[in-house]
């Protein structure tokens, strides 16, 4: 191998590999490598890494009936895992062409019925077949062994030796004489990821700006409104009944507006005479008619289980439960504020409508929510 | 073979030849070799964190086809797929493409399931994973590093399923998000800057799908994704703990190489795990999206809960009483922030710092990499309990609704039972623990010192009766055993120390000879087959000690 190299950019000298290079290759001759058994070789080469092999348990007698056995049920599991694959292709092609439509139709019992379980029974059974096949090849087939593996812990020579490259740059850098480079260094640091974050910025909202928190579409004169945008007379609703109103102003059911919705609620004449609004908001109703936020004062659910029995509004999210008796206030669970009244009265046409908008914020609590 | 002089050994097939070829130009052999070599220790718990990595790696390419249908936007449109019951219906294209995905993408339905329960999977992996780790102390030094990961990753999971099932704007995932906007808004100081950041607004604005599907798809995983890689670089570097034995040390490891066993193995587990995820994705129906109809935020259905992993998070919720702390000046810090950000932040932060905190107060500082028995650490143990008990407490509650529903009971009876129960059960949890960690501890002592108790009683010449016990090795003078405990299992029984012969093979009929197994039984050092080899039998053909148990022979 030893060639004189005479071309340019070469040294002129022998180019030949100096005594570092090598390592095991310097051990072992081709020719004793080759004179080795290939369990051998795999020995030499698992001692090269730390490991012994401490004990072979070999795998069934070759023509035993304990083979025959293992690999008739490998052999069954692998073609099963075959056959569902292909039903799993039969049906999902299928479907639609020469099997009946895949298409669900939630009435339908039929083929459309089955698509979705039978693909996931197909591909379930072929992947946990082939997985279960390789699983019973590995422990009734293949040699068990038992190996040894040693665990170094970490050199001392190569900490010290690391170590001291690093110290010796650090050192010969000057960086702990030369204040001038590594305090313009931090600073640029600090200047340079500054920047770097700046961006971010582009999602600051300010959220005091224009109250958003604090306000909802409701106004003086605006109409409770259902569902299906109708209006609402006093005499619409039976005596115990709730219904959620929206304000009558576009997309006022939607999740634009999602803080508008309110309980429109009659009292029947025993919870009229219970009834205790919070001070200061006596004339809030109109009639046996009171409205309150559907918003949580929790965490923001729609509260929406009346018991009219016990005059108590479930929210289902977290089971805070609101007496709407006492001015909605909380009886149980996590909520802490009773629920905003809306100020509601009646329009020239006799409809319901809003006197002004919730005189407090709706919804969660938060920091700043009692300045708002 | 054509050996020439100069290259003995050198590969005479293609595949040989091909092989060489490509190691003179990687030079791939000696990684290769190693990587083969390395070897596992074998115990069915090493699984569960592979349990996790593969549920990971499908949520990978499910989540992936997923993409393909799946418009994260919050444009209203009018639905007009192939389910009538919501056609015409107002929604945002998020909800219309997760519909569309489901009803009208050939097996889309079938991905979408499959991804929700690998999620499903995945979290609980990582979860029974980390109660391993935990409870045999293999997170002791060196591994605190792992273990941080570790927990940083479960919190993460936890990320990416909120975000996740947040994606299609149905009801349910709706309501989530309006809680998610709650917990924001109840930070103090920040909560509604951090609102208004996270959510470009008030609730709900435009954009919060578009973020947390970027999130979802691609921050939290490729995150997830380097962790994963560091977890596992670590992982390798360290090598595996294993459990005390035979030939164990805390300078080796004693499994099987990579290569075959451990990989065949591995590979078949992957298989099979998909094959779990596929026949629960196919077979069982999870978030039917379509019943709950599309987001209206004045409209919930009861029994609104979050995917199981959440569930303790919106239990501590339930519980936790109404105490707003108000300041002068008209501040307040809502009762709402204490059970979600405090309790869930103190609760990963007290997780991931364990290791530091358990070696401050042990003064352990040593390395580690022999694992324990739970029972070995009562103290851990019983922490553990301590903290699992809390957990399920706390998950229990998430469903308090429901478990008040079905077995006719007071819902606020069962806040309070939630509310008494997170308090109380910690502790008792804790002190069952210790005990029986301890009584188990001392059973192994006994056992090592007294032997098996056979079940045979025997009658003494004065009239005493005496179990008669097997000792486990040699005994001194009194008949103590004299082997001491190591850490690793005590056999309890008879039948494990070869007390029975093993079964004979063959489902139909026998596949072995009986005479072969007998004689495989002599030949191994221990069991009733190999002592009666050498027993001397009577005339009668009985054994001469008459059947009773013996010494054992050294």
């Amino acid at each position: 191998m030893s060639v004189r190299e005479t071309r340019p950019g070469s040294t002129g000298g022998a180019d030949v590999p100096d005594p570092l290079y090598g390592g095991p290759d310097d051990d072992y001759t081709p020719e004793q490598l080759a004179a080795m058994r290939r369990d051998e070789l795999d020995r030499l080469g698992a001692r090269y890494d730390g490991v012994e092999i401490v004990h072979v348990e070999p795998g069934p007698e070759p023509g035993s009936s304990l083979e025959k056995r293992a690999v008739r049920q490998v052999g069954l599991a692998f073609t099963l895992a075959g056959v569902f694959a292909f039903l799993f292709v039969v049906v999902y092609v299928g479907s639609g062409w020469f099997l009946p439509d895949w298409h669900w139709l939630i009435t339908e019992k039929g083929w459309s019925a089955l698509f979705t379980p039978l693909l996931g029974l197909f591909m379930g059974l072929s992947l946990g077949l082939l997985g279960i096949g390789l699983v019973l090849f590995t422990k009734k087939l293949l040699p068990h062994e038992t190996a040894v593996q040693d665990k170094h812990d970490g050199s001392h020579f190569d900490r010290v030796t690391a170590g001291a490259q690093l110290v010796e740059t650090f050192h010969n850098s000057g960086l702990a004489r030369r204040k001038v480079i590594t305090r313009s260094l931090l600073f640029l640091g600090g200047g340079v990821g500054l920047m770097l974050i700046m961006p971010l910025g582009g999602l600051i909202k300010n959220p005091n700006k224009g109250n958003p928190l604090g306000t909802t579409p409701w106004a003086d004169g605006v109409r409770l409104v259902r569902n299906d945008g109708t209006p609402i007379r006093p005499g619409d609703q039976e005596p115990g009944s709730l219904e959620t109103v929206f304000p009558a102003v576009p997309a006022g059911n939607s999740v634009h507006h999602a803080d508008a919705a309110t309980m429109l609620i009659r009292l029947r004449p025993e919870q009229l005479a219970a009834d205790r609004p919070r001070t200061g908001q006596e004339d809030f109703g109109y009639g046996d008619y009171v409205a309150y936020s559907k918003i949580c004062t929790h965490a923001g659910c729609p509260v929406s289980l009346y018991e009219q029995e016990t005059s108590r509004i479930l929210c289902p999210c977290h089971q805070s439960q609101f007496d709407v008796t006492q001015g909605a206030k909380p009886v149980f669970g996590p909520a802490t504020r009773a629920l905003p009244q809306l100020p509601i009265g009646v329009d020239d046409e006799g409809f319901f409508v809003a006197r002004s908008d919730y005189i407090e914020a709706v919804g969660p609590t938060y920091w700043n929510r009692e300045r708002i | 073979m054509a050996r020439t002089a100069t290259a003995p050994g050198a590969p005479t097939t293609k595949l040989g030849k091909t092989a060489y070829e490509l190691d003179d130009r990687l030079i791939l052999s000696p990684w290769l070799r190693r990587t083969m070599n390395k070897v596992y220790p074998d115990h069915w718990s090493f699984l569960l964190g592979e349990i996790a990595l593969y549920s990971f790696l499908i949520l990978l390419l499910s989540g992936t086809y997923l993409t393909f249908f799946f418009d994260a936007s919050m444009r209203e449109v009018v639905y007009g797929g192939s389910y009538a019951p919501l056609r015409g219906v107002e929604m945002s294209a998020a909800y219309d493409s997760a519909l569309t995905l489901s009803f009208d993408v050939r097996g889309g339905l079938f991905m979408r399931q499959l991804h929700h329960w690998a999620a499903l999977l995945f979290v609980a992996a990582i979860v029974v994973h980390l109660l391993r780790i935990f409870f045999t102390g293999a997170f002791r030094r060196p591994r605190e590093t792992n273990w941080i990961i570790g927990v940083v990753m479960m919190v993460l999971a936890l990320l990416m399923g909120v975000t996740g099932y947040s994606l299609p704007d149905d009801l349910l995932s709706g309501t989530g998000l309006r809680i998610i906007s709650a917990i924001l808004l109840s930070v103090p100081v920040i909560g509604t800057w951090a609102h208004f950041a996270v959510f470009n607004g008030d609730y709900v604005g435009e954009q919060i799908i578009g973020r947390f599907y970027i999130a979802h798809v691609l921050l939290i995983p490729a995150i997830l994704l380097a962790l994963i890689g560091l977890h596992l670089l670590i992982l390798v570097k360290q090598k595996h703990t294993q459990f005390p034995g035979a030939g164990r040390t805390e300078h080796n490891v004693v499994g099987t190489r990579l290569f075959p066993t451990f990989a065949a193995k591995a590979t078949g587990l992957i298989f099979v795990v998909f094959g779990i995820c596929a026949l629960l994705g196919g077979l069982v129906q999870i978030n039917p999206i379509w019943l709950w109809g599309p987001y209206n935020p004045a409209q919930v259905s009861a029994a609104s809960q979050p995917d199981w992993y959440i569930g303790f998070l919106d239990g501590s919720t339930r519980l936790f009483p109404p105490w707003d702390i108000n300041f002068p000046g008209d501040y307040t810090i809502p009762a709402l922030f204490w059970p979600t950000v405090v309790v869930a932040g103190a609760m990963f932060t007290v997780l991931g710092l364990y290791p530091m905190i358990e070696r401050k107060l042990t003064g352990d500082t040593a390395k580690h990499h022999l694992l324990q028995r739970p029972r070995d650490v009562p103290v851990r143990t019983a922490l553990g309990a301590m903290g699992l008990t809390f957990y399920l407490m706390l998950m229990l509650s998430g469903g308090n609704d429901v478990i008040a529903d079905k077995f006719d009971i007071s819902l606020n009876a069962m806040t309070w039972v939630g509310r008494i129960g997170v308090i109380i059960l910690p502790p008792i949890a804790y002190a069952v623990t210790y005990r029986i960690c301890l009584g188990l501890q001392m059973h192994d002592r006994e056992v090592l010192e007294h032997g098996i108790e056979t079940g045979v009683i025997r009658r003494l010449p004065t009239g005493e009766f005496i179990e008669v016990h097997q000792p486990l090795g040699p005994v001194d003078a009194h008949g103590h055993g004299q082997l001491s405990y190591g850490g690793a299992p005590v056999p309890k029984r008879m039948n494990q120390v070869g007390g029975a012969r093993r079964a004979i093979r063959g489902f139909f009929r026998p596949i072995e000879e009986p005479v072969d197994v007998e004689l495989e039984q002599q030949r191994e050092s221990r069991g009733v087959a190999a002592a009666e080899s050498e027993r001397e039998l009577t005339p009668s053909g009985r054994p001469a000690d008459g059947g009773r148990p013996q010494e054992p022979r050294h």
